[in-house]
C-alpha cells in the first residue's frame, strides 16, 4: 500500500501535465458536445498549432540553458517575408527558397548567440532587441504590405497530406503508421524496462506498466484512426514527429544534449568539467534561429501570405508551452516532450474556447491563468517531493 | 531561575522514512560556550533548526525550555525576539548593501517607515566596535573579506539583543588569523554573559574554547563532556563522534615516487579584474609521478589561483611562464586542453563549481568523460550505468542508487562523486583544492585512502589545504605560499606546523 502510494505520488509528478491535458480535453469534449474530438477538428488542431510546437522545441532548449528568446515571433515573421520575396517576387524554386530561409534563420540565431554567449549580455535584453529589430526589418522588406500567394508546392508544407494508396474511404497509410509506431514504442518500452530491472532501478509494478502500455497504444491508434477518417496524415505532422524524435534523442542520448543540461544546471561547474559553455550557448541560439525559420515558413505557407504582423506573440506561446511542460526558469530542467505537451495544452485551450465561442479577450485571460496554475502546480509538487 | 539558559528535552524529529533526531537532549548553561559535535548527518543542523523555529512547534516532539519557560516557536522571528540568533555557514548578507544596512536588515532604525540614517550609522559603528571591526559602516559588504563579513553577521546578531548565539561552522571559510580573532571574540562575549552554541568540525578550536561539548551521532545524544577539567582531548571527542577509536587519522602509505611529471616555471598571473595586480608572482614548482605534494598557505595567498591558472587558465589574466609535462612543453590554453593533457582539478567549492546539484550521481560522474562513453556523439547509457556503479562501489558512495540527485547527498558523498568524475577522466595530474572541507572525520579518512591509491597508481597529486595537520599527514613534500610567492619547500620529515606557519606568514601572509 505504502509503495503504491509512493508510486502514485512520483508518477503524478511525471505525468501531471499529461493528466491535465486529458482533463482539459474531456472538459471541452463535453461542453462542445463532442466537437473537439471530431476527426476534422483533430486535424485542425495539428495544423493550427504546428508552428508553435516547432518553436517550443527550440525554446525549451534555450530555457534549459537558463536563457530565454523573446525574438522568435519577429524572426519567424522576417523569415516568412524573406521567403515570400524569394518565391513570389523573385520566382525562385521553393526548395532553394526554403534552404536559404533556414540559413537566414541560422544566421539570425548566430547573431543573437554571439551577443549572449561571447559578450555575455543577458538573453532577455539581446532577444528583446531582436524582437524589435526583426519586426522592424520585416516591415521594411515587406514595405508594409502583404505578399501573396505562394506557389502551390510550398503551400503543401502546411496544408498537404501524405497521399494514400488504394481507394477505401479511410486512409490506410495513417492506420498503418499508427500500428508501426505502436510496435516500435512497445519494443522500446520493454527494452528500457529490462535494462532498468537489471540495474535495480525503480520500475513501475507490472500491472501499472501494462496499463500504461495499453493506454498509450490505444491513444496512438485512436489518434491515427481519427486522422484516417478525415484526410490522412498531414505533412506537417510528419515533420513535427521527426523533429520531436530527433530533439528528444539529442537531448537524452548525445554528448551535446548532456552538455546543454549541465550548462543550465550549473554553468561554472560545467565549464570546469570541460564543457565548452560559450560554444554550447551559441549553438543553442543558432538552433533556435533555425527553428524560428521553420516556424515562420509553416505559418506563411498556412496563411498563404507573408504579412508584417505575422508571428505576433508566438514567443509568448512557445515560452508558456515550455514552462507548462515542466521546464525550470532557472535552467537545467525541461524536456522536449514536456514542451510539446505544454504546447498542446495551450492549443487545446485555444481551440476549445473558440469552438465554444469565447472571444479573444477571454481566451487570453484564461490562458494566462492556466500558465500560472501549471507552474504553481509544478512548484508545489517539487516542494512536496523534496520534503519527502 | 535555573542554571541552564536552554534545555532541549527529548527532541524527536522525523522525516518520512527517517528519524533525524531521536530523543535528543541538550542543556546549555548560562554564559558558557557549548559545542555541538558530530559527523555530517548526525543531526546538528536539524536540532538547531528545531531550536530556531525553522521547523515550527508541532512538527517535532519534545520540549524547548529557554530561561526556564517552555517555548513554542512558530517561526524564526519568535526565537529571535527572545534573543536566540543563528549565524549560518553560508552567510546571509547582501553584498550590494552597506555594512550598516546589513546589520539592521529586517530590524531597521526607522520611524513610520522612514529610515533614521543617523541612528543607523551610529548604532552600526558601536556594534562594529564591539566585534572589533574597524570598517566604515558605509562600506559595501561585498567589498570586504569573508572574515570581516563573518564579524558583520555577528554585529547583526548583537543588534538583536542576542542572549544565545549559535554559530554554524563559523571558521570553515576563514584563515587561521581570522579564526583566531573569532574565537577570541566568542570568549569575550562569554565574559559579557552571552551564551554560545558552536558547531564545528575543527576539533582543535572546539577543545580550545568550549566549556562543554555535546556529541550527537545518528540523531541521538551520545554524551555531554565537561571541558573545564581539561582531561578531554581531541581523540576522546573523535571517539565519541565515530563510536570507535580512530587511532590513525591518516592511512599508512609507502610512497613509490617516480620521474618528474609536471614542471611549472616562472609562473606569473595577474588578477582577473584589477589590472596590474599580481596574484601569482614568479612561482616555480614540480611534482613527480606517485607523489603527493601539498600547497600550504593562508587564504588569499594564491593557492587556488595558482591551481586554476594551471588548469587551463580557468583563472587570471596575462599569464606568463612555462609548463612542462614529462619534459615536453604544454600550453593548457583552455580547460579542455588541460583535460586532454591529463589534468584534473577538484574545486574547493563543490556545490558552486564541482557538481550539478539538480542532476543525479550518474550524470555528474560521466560529465567530464562523456566522450569516452560516446560513439559518434551518442552516449552508451548501459556503459554509463556500469561506470557509475563501479565508481559507487570503489569509492563507497553511500546512496540507495546512482539515480539520486547529488544535491541530496552529504558533503563527504558529494566529494566522492566529484572525485569519481575526475578519476573516470583518467588524469595523470590531480589538483585537489581543499579536498576534505566540511567533511566528517570518517569520510575524511576514506578520501585520504582514495588520494593514496591514486598516487600508488602512479598519478601525481597536488593537495591544497588550509588544515596543516592534513597537509602534514598525507603529503610527501610541501610547498608553502605567501602573498602569491613560493616562500618555502619542505620534505615530509622536516615539516612541522611551526615551520609551515613561519613560511606562510613570510612577507605578510595573505
Amino acid at each position: 500500500m505504502e509503495t503504491l502510494k509512493k508510486m502514485f505520488k512520483n508518477n503524478i509528478r511525471q505525468y501531471g501535465m499529461i493528466i491535465a491535458l486529458v482533463v482539459i480535453m474531456i472538459f471541452f469534449q463535453i461542453i462542445t458536445g463532442g466537437l473537439l474530438l471530431e476527426p476534422i477538428n483533430i486535424t485542425n488542431l495539428i495544423l493550427q498549432n504546428s508552428y508553435i510546437l516547432v518553436l517550443a522545441i527550440g525554446m525549451v532548449l534555450v530555457i534549459i540553458t537558463g536563457h530565454i528568446d523573446l525574438s522568435v515571433g519577429s524572426v519567424a515573421a522576417f523569415v516568412g517575408a524573406v521567403a515570400a520575396i524569394m518565391m513570389v517576387d523573385m520566382q525562385l524554386h521553393p526548395v532553394i527558397a526554403v534552404i536559404v530561409s533556414l540559413i537566414v534563420g541560422g544566421l539570425i540565431g548566430a547573431w543573437q548567440g554571439f551577443w549572449v554567449a561571447y559578450v555575455r549580455i543577458p538573453a532577455f535584453i539581446v532577444t528583446l532587441a531582436g524582437m524589435l529589430l526583426f519586426r522592424g526589418l520585416t516591415m521594411i522588406v515587406l514595405e508594409g504590405q502583404s505578399i501573396a500567394p505562394f506557389p502551390g508546392g510550398f503551400q503543401k508544407l502546411s496544408s498537404g497530406f501524405i497521399p494514400d494508396f488504394g481507394n477505401t474511404g479511410t486512409n490506410l497509410i495513417a492506420i498503418l503508421a499508427g500500428i508501426i509506431f505502436t510496435v516500435i514504442f512497445l519494443i522500446n518500452e520493454l527494452r528500457e524496462r529490462k535494462a532498468h530491472k537489471k540495474y535495480n532501478f525503480d520500475v513501475l509494478p507490472s500491472g501499472l506498466f501494462l496499463l500504461k502500455l495499453v493506454l498509450i497504444a490505444a491513444v496512438i491508434n485512436a489518434f491515427t484512426f481519427m486522422l484516417a477518417s478525415y484526410a490522412g496524415l498531414p505533412n506537417i505532422l510528419i515533420l513535427l514527429l521527426v523533429l520531436i524524435i530527433i530533439y528528444s534523442f539529442v537531448m537524452n542520448k548525445t554528448v551535446m544534449g548532456r552538455h546543454i543540461y549541465a550548462l543550465g544546471g550549473n554553468e561554472k561547474a560545467a565549464a570546469l568539467s570541460g564543457v565548452k559553455t560559450k560554444k554550447v550557448t551559441f549553438w543553442v541560439f543558432v538552433n533556435m534561429g533555425v527553428m524560428a525559420a521553420i516556424s515562420g515558413l509553416i505559418f506563411a505557407a498556412r496563411l498563404n501570405a507573408a504579412t508584417p504582423r505575422a508571428g505576433t506573440n508566438f514567443e509568448l506561446d512557445a515560452i508558456a508551452a515550455s514552462f507548462i511542460g515542466g521546464a525550470s526558469a532557472t535552467g537545467g530542467i525541461g524536456t522536449v516532450f514536456g514542451a510539446i505537451i505544454g504546447g498542446l495544452v495551450m492549443g487545446v485551450l485555444n481551440n476549445g474556447m473558440s469552438l465554444v465561442g469565447l472571444g479573444i479577450d477571454w481566451q487570453q485571460g484564461i490562458k494566462g491563468l492556466v500558465l500560472l496554475a501549471a507552474v504553481a502546480f509544478d512548484i508545489y509538487n517539487k516542494k512536496k517531493g523534496s520534503a519527502a | 531561575m535555573s542554571e541552564y539558559i536552554l534545555e532541549m528535552r527529548n527532541i524527536t524529529k522525523a522525516f518520512p522514512g527517517v528519524k533525524a533526531l531521536d530523543q535528543v537532549n541538550l542543556k546549555v548553561r548560562e554564559g558558557e560556550i557549548h559545542s555541538l559535535c558530530g559527523e555530517n548527518g548526525a543531526g546538528k543542523s536539524t536540532l538547531m533548526k528545531v531550536l530556531s523555529g525553522v521547523y515550527p512547534y508541532g512538527t517535532y516532539e519534545g520540549d524547548i525550555l529557554f530561561k526556564g519557560s517552555v517555548c513554542e516557536f512558530k517561526n524564526i522571528k519568535q526565537s529571535e525576539d527572545l534573543g536566540i540568533v543563528i549565524i549560518h555557514q553560508e552567510l546571509a548578507l547582501i553584498p550590494y548593501l552597506s555594512i550598516a544596512e546589513n546589520i539592521y536588515l529586517g530590524n531597521e532604525r526607522a520611524e513610520k517607515g522612514i529610515m533614521n540614517w543617523n541612528e543607523t550609522m551610529m548604532g552600526a559603528k558601536e556594534l562594529l566596535d564591539k566585534v572589533g571591526l574597524s570598517e566604515n559602516p558605509n562600506t559595501q559588504v561585498g567589498s570586504i573579506g569573508v572574515g570581516k563579513q563573518q564579524l558583520v553577521e555577528i554585529a547583526k546578531a548583537l543588534s538583536k539583543k542576542v542572549k544565545l548565539l549559535i554559530l554554524d561552522e563559523p571558521t570553515a571559510a576563514l584563515n587561521e588569523d581570522d579564526s583566531e580573532n573569532l574565537l577570541a571574540l566568542m570568549l569575550e562575549f562569554k565574559k559579557q554573559g552571552i551564551s554560545c552554541i558552536l558547531i564545528s568540525h575543527k576539533l582543535n578550536e572546539v577543545s580550545k574554547v568550549s566549556d562543554s561539548i555535546t556529541i550527537l551521532r545518528d540523531g541521538q545524544t551520545i554524551e555531554t563532556l565537561d571541558m573545564r577539567g581539561g582531561e578531554v582531548n581531541e581523540d576522546r571527542i573523535i571517539r565519541g563522534m565515530v563510536g570507535r577509536d580512530l587511532t590513525n587519522r591518516y592511512p599508512e602509505r609507502s610512497p613509490r615516487i617516480g620521474e618528474v611529471i609536471l614542471e611549472v616555471k616562472d609562473w606569473t598571473v595577474y588578477h582577473e579584474l584589477q589590472a596590474g595586480r599580481k596574484v601569482i608572482d614568479n612561482v616555480s614548482m614540480n611534482i613527480r609521478r606517485g607523489e603527493i605534494v601539498g600547497i600550504a598557505g593562508l587564504m588569499g595567498s594564491g593557492r587556488t589561483e595558482l591551481a586554476m591558472s594551471i588548469f587551463g587558465r580557468a583563472y587570471g589574466r596575462n599569464i606568463t611562464g612555462t609548463l612542462r609535462k614529462d619534459g615536453r612543453e604544454i600550453r593548457n590554453q583552455s580547460i579542455n586542453e588541460a583535460i586532454e593533457n591529463g589534468f584534473a582539478y577538484v574545486t574547493e567549492d563543490r556545490k558552486e563549481y564541482g557538481l550539478i546539484l539538480m542532476d543525479d550521481i550518474k550524470r555528474n560522474i560521466s560529465l567530464t568523460g562523456l566522450s569516452k562513453l560516446a560513439k559518434k556523439m551518442v552516449i552508451d547509457d548501459r556503459e554509463e550505468i556500469l561506470v557509475a556503479e563501479d565508481m559507487r562501489k570503489k569509492l563507497k558512495i553511500k546512496t540507495p542508487n546512482i539515480l539520486q540527485k547529488t544535491g541530496n547527498l552529504s558533503g563527504g558523498n558529494q566529494q566522492k562523486v566529484v572525485l569519481s568524475k575526475w578519476i573516470y577522466a583518467e588524469p595523470d595530474i590531480l589538483i585537489l583544492d581543499e579536498p576534505t572541507r566540511g567533511i566528517d572525520v570518517g569520510a575524511k579518512y576514506e578520501i585520504y585512502a582514495i588520494i593514496n591509491q591514486l598516487a600508488d597508481e602512479g598519478k601525481a597529486v597536488l593537495v591544497i589545504s588550509s588544515e596543516l595537520p592534513e597537509i602534514l599527514g598525507i603529503c610527501d613534500r610541501i610547498y608553502v605560499m605567501s602573498a602569491g610567492r613560493m616562500t618555502g619547500e619542505v620534505g615530509r620529515e622536516q615539516a612541522s606546523q611551526e615551520t609551515l606557519m613561519r613560511y606562510m606568514t613570510k612577507n605578510g601572509g595573505a
